[in-house]
């Protein structure tokens, strides 16, 4: 009976107000990451610990210990901070970054060898960080302007029923033609991103696993597993101790104080 | 059994038609899955070390497979506003190459420069950049202090400049990938070339490489199998002067090569460059069968008999000497699957098969057309009677001259053998009519050659690279890998290191040093990685784990010689000053370098066993151990002898060569068979002396031998002209081995039996079967 009910409702909703509701497929998209950002908005800032284990094509490993702060940002990129652990001879660098949605970032690095903080002037979204196969722009923010949309299709995944979505890069530096995200459609989490490069073939996939959510609100993997299709290379990037909301302000993200950042 | 065949092929000439046709056409059907394998690695069969080694170096840094544009501006030189920005636009569109993924060029080259505390990193031709004088002169002056683009990607002069291209095929479907490759590279280099008249723009590297192997093959099968039928249809209609025969044998010839190679298909084979000259090879092969079907039937005819029975009498005497050489020379190409290379165990078993197939053909399919079409001979004089008869006259009555002779002669010509130089220069691999070697001459001339070695270096420990110790000796190699003679360039982490030092203080060139300190380097190359863009990273030189590191050379071409010498050398280098670290040396070249040798030592056990299992047919069909042994001299003689002339005439001995030994035993056989079957029968059946019996041997195969020699030698000497020259190396040499063997079995064996063989013969009983009939 309820059923039948919300049936004629929903026939009668889609006969008259079918004018409004016929999104186009780039409308869409674009709602789908509003979405996206509006529910993850308001962390305000956060910290935790990233193991990365790279990988190639003949198995051999490496493993780098890094800690990341964030700071979350109105209208621009955010600003993080990163404090390398291992390898052991890059422990006490940190990398500085303030990321922009449509330009390059602003970066320093502290090199505790020199004793100096060095500023990096480059276009280098595109490049791997720390030899990895994740790019800058890979880990940087999620920002609604770096890219256009286009909403292609329901499927089911991890999360349930997603949304698939194409994100085409707005940033000419950017390594990518397009991206292909899977977004579950009860949480807005994102599930599986495809990598098209600058020829527009399959370069990357990276998988999301292990949701938590944080302050009941903010959902984080713990593992983000990134295949590199074209040369046999993978990283995992293995997350930890997560901490929102740990009093974190501008002074600490300070091209000035990187030297003493801990 | 034979004459139940007979009898049918001869009563039901259309059934026997129809039957080969439909047979024909279902093996034929099989080559729609013949297709060529572009890819340099199938000469190498997957236990090589040499490819194991180079494949684990490949998955630990990136591979290596490039396209190389060589831009060559018309004015000569690169350093104009107009030729940077185009070189600019091609290295933008090469990134739209199938498959690459990474491009360099002096446009995107990665300056970086200090500013106070600020470290920039750009292209060294970036957008909108403003291309004044002093601007272009700045450019110059990069280019020329920098050890990375000197002499690889720019020249010293100015006027050429590469954009080269790392390709990484998935390797999915090799057949279709390289092709796709080039189809976009071609586009891309007509593009250009068309938009600024008088720039030049010539296409080399490894993937160019792989392509001119299918290439220069497909074009080869296009013109050399067209020709070879063309001497062949000559060679009958003049010296058999029949059109019905000379007609059937090509039907005969066409069927045998269309079954081959449709069998090939359907047992999975791919074609390759050495595979692809398998028709070529079936077609030379086959003709033999034909003519002395059709030689005996024609002389029967001659004599006044009727088609039919002369059709049945000359099948039942060829019969035995047909089957028995083609299945040596069979033999002689399945000796070849002994080969460490797949693509000449292909060509053996497709010419084998095919051989067998001739055979076949020719005593069912070739009776059933001479059945079904008209032939009439015309009573002609027998004009080469004289012609063999004055040679056997010669040969019995110089005997004792031509036997001492002849054995210094041929042990002359072996002496030179061992002096051959191994050689595999995959680039000489084709004649300077393929496009491919005329740019990479030139890329040789003006920048650098293609012969490149990877020497990979591992430290043994995590991050262990970063090491001051071990920094201090890879530059130390890496200066003296640069003065050696041969070196062109070389690519090694410690230029970056050098030049990274200076940056980071301020761009003080008393800083283009090695950093001292292991965080200093460590964090250097942090900052540096952190720094570039897309594709332009150091996976190409580091591993994963920072544990190992990979040196590129990159030398003026060498042979294999000199680079197996090269990689001694490096090796001792590593042993006398830093025995400490485990080298590598790998890359396609030395990889050629040393499959020769590989497949020379592998061959020689196919050799061996052709050798014995071809001299007990020959003791089966002689019915003779002694003369057996007799025949063992001129069948090993000729391709030793062969090897000698060699010497005198290239003396260089690749790939294409080691396997022509083994190939041609199984032909030069057959005139030995032929000689000492009739040489026997006049012995044994005609109560005849050596001197007598050789005159007779003389009289019934001098011509036969002769026009077969004659075809054979033109058959091969045709495929000598290939512009692929692995190929055109083996078919001059089988030419050669060929014409030897039959100077061999006229003027050496002949007074080898008058010599050895003064014994009277013990008259066999009844059983007078012998090859000869």
């Amino acid at each position: 009976m309820n059923l039948t009910k919300s049936f004629y409702l929903l026939l009668s909703l889609t006969i008259f107000s079918g004018p409004v509701l016929a999104q186009t497929p780039e409308e869409r998209g674009l709602e789908i990451a509003r979405e996206v950002k509006q529910r993850d908005f308001g962390w305000a800032d956060m910290q935790a610990e990233m193991l990365m284990v790279l990988r190639n094509k003949q198995g051999e490993e490496s493993v780098r210990e890094i800690r990341i702060k964030s700071l979350e940002q109105e209208g621009d990129g955010d600003k993080s901070l990163t404090i390398f652990d291992k390898p052991l001879d890059v422990k006490g660098t940190a990398f500085l970054s303030f990321s922009h949605p449509l330009e390059a970032d602003d970066q320093w690095l502290y090199l505790p060898a020199l004793k100096r903080v060095k500023r990096i002037s480059s276009r280098n979204k595109s490049g791997p960080f720390m030899g990895s196969e994740f790019a800058y722009e890979d880990l940087s923010s999620f920002e609604i302007e770096k890219y256009s949309y286009k909403y292609i299709r329901d499927e089911s995944c991890e999360g349930g029923t997603c949304f698939v979505v194409e994100q085409y890069p707005v940033d000419k530096d950017s390594g990518y033609t397009r991206r292909v995200a899977w977004i579950d459609q009860d949480q807005y989490r994102v599930w599986k991103v495809e990598f098209y490069d600058r020829k527009n073939s399959l370069l990357k996939t990276l998988n999301f696993k292990g949701y938590q959510q944080y302050l009941d609100k903010y959902w984080r993997a713990d593992l983000q597993q990134m295949i590199n299709h074209q040369t046999g290379k993978s990283t995992d990037l293995k997350w930890s101790g997560y901490q929102f909301r740990v009093g974190l302000n501008d002074s600490d993200f300070n091209k000035n104080t990187l030297k003493r950042a801990r | 059994m034979k004459e139940k065949l007979f009898a049918v092929v001869l009563r039901h000439p259309v059934l026997i038609l129809l039957a080969c046709l439909v047979l024909t056409v279902l093996a034929t059907v099989g080559g729609k899955n013949l297709v060529f394998k572009s890819d340099y690695r199938v000469f190498f069969s997957e236990e090589n070390p040499q490819l194991v080694a180079y494949e684990s170096i490949q998955n630990i840094f990136n591979k290596s497979d490039n396209v190389a544009f060589i831009v060559i501006p018309a004015d000569g030189d690169i350093y104009t506003p107009e030729h940077l920005q185009l070189l600019r636009q091609i290295t933008t569109d090469a990134w739209q190459i199938p498959y690459s993924t990474r491009v360099d060029s002096i446009a995107n080259y990665q300056h970086t420069w200090a500013e106070e505390d600020d470290m920039i990193v750009e292209d060294l031709v970036s957008e909108g950049q403003p291309l004044d004088p002093s601007a272009l002169d700045r450019i110059r002056e990069i280019v020329n202090t920098e050890p990375i683009l000197l002499n690889k990607i720019a020249s010293v002069k100015g006027q050429v400049s590469l954009v080269n291209v790392t390709v990484q095929m998935p390797m999915i479907d090799p057949v279709a990938e390289v092709p796709e490759v080039v189809a976009r590279v071609r586009e891309i280099q007509q593009k250009y070339m068309a938009e600024n008249p008088g720039l030049e723009i010539k296409l080399s590297g490894i993937v160019m490489m792989n392509n001119s192997f299918a290439e220069s093959a497909l074009k080869d099968n296009a013109t050399l199998i067209p020709i070879m039928f063309g001497v062949v249809v000559l060679t009958m209609l003049v010296l058999l002067r029949t059109f019905s025969g000379t007609f059937s044998t090509v039907i005969i010839i066409a069927a045998s090569i269309a079954a081959a190679m449709g069998l090939a298909g359907w047992s999975g084979m791919f074609l390759t460059g050495p595979s692809a000259s398998a028709p070529t090879m079936i077609l030379t092969l086959a003709v033999a069968d034909c003519i002395h079907i059709l030689s005996t039937m024609f002389y029967e005819m001659r004599r006044g008999i009727a088609k039919r029975d002369a059709l049945l009498d000359s099948l039942r005497i060829n019969f035995q000497p047909v089957m028995l050489t083609s299945v040596t020379t069979a033999i002689g190409f399945l000796s070849m699957n002994f080969s460490d290379s797949p693509p000449f165990r292909d060509l053996g078993n497709i010419v084998a098969v095919g051989v067998m197939l001739a055979f076949l053909f020719s005593i069912t399919l070739f009776p059933a057309l001479l059945m079904v079409l008209p032939v009439r001979v015309r009573k002609t004089r027998e004009e080469d009677r004289d012609w063999t008869r004055s040679l056997a006259a010669f040969v019995t009555s110089k005997r004792r001259i031509l036997l001492p002779g002849m054995s210094v002669f041929m042990l002359l010509l072996i002496a030179f053998l061992p002096m051959n130089q191994l050689n595999d220069d995959f680039v000489k691999y084709f004649d300077t009519s393929v496009p491919f070697r005329q740019a990479t001459d030139y890329m040789q001339d003006n920048l650098s050659g293609m012969t490149m070695m990877e020497i990979s270096i591992d430290s043994g420990e995590s991050s262990g690279i970063n090491d001051p110790a071990f920094l201090k000796k890879l530059g130390v190699f890496s200066d003296w890998l640069r003065s050696q003679p041969e070196t062109d360039h070389v690519s090694t982490l410690t230029d970056t290191l050098r030049r990274l030092n200076k940056n980071m203080h301020g761009d003080d060139q008393s800083y283009y040093r090695l950093p001292e300190d292991r965080e200093l380097s460590a964090q250097y190359l942090l900052l540096y990685e952190m720094s570039l863009p897309y594709g332009l990273d150091l996976n190409n030189q580091l591993n994963v784990d920072k544990s190992s590191v990979r040196v590129v050379g990159t030398f003026k071409n060498l042979t294999s010689n000199e680079l197996v010498s090269l990689e001694e050398r490096v090796q001792n280098w590593f042993a006398r000053n830093a025995p400490e670290y485990q080298v590598q040396t790998t890359g396609p070249n030395l990889m050629f370098a040393h499959i020769s040798q590989r497949n020379i030592k592998s061959m020689l056990s196919g050799i061996a066993l052709a050798l014995v299992l071809i001299s007990l047919l020959l003791g089966f069909a002689l019915r003779s151990v002694r003369f057996g042994l007799i025949s063992l001299l001129p069948n090993l003689a000729p391709a030793a002898m062969g090897f000698g002339l060699w010497y005198l005439i290239d003396g260089q001995v690749g790939l294409g060569l080691s396997v022509v030994a083994g190939m041609t035993l199984g032909i030069v056989v057959d005139d030995t068979v032929h000689f000492l079957s009739k040489y026997l029968y006049a012995r044994r059946h005609r109560d005849a002396d050596s001197v007598a019996a050789v005159q007779y041997a003389f009289g019934s195969v001098g011509r036969a031998l002769w026009i077969t020699t004659f075809v054979l030698v033109c058959g091969f000497m045709v495929l000598a002209q290939s512009s692929f020259k692995l190929n055109a190396d083996m078919g001059f040499l089988t030419a050669l081995t060929i014409l030897i063997a039959l100077v061999v079995d006229f003027l050496f064996l002949p007074p080898l039996l008058m010599v050895f063989d003064k014994t009277k013969i013990e008259t066999p009983a009844t059983t007078s079967q012998g090859v000869e009939r």
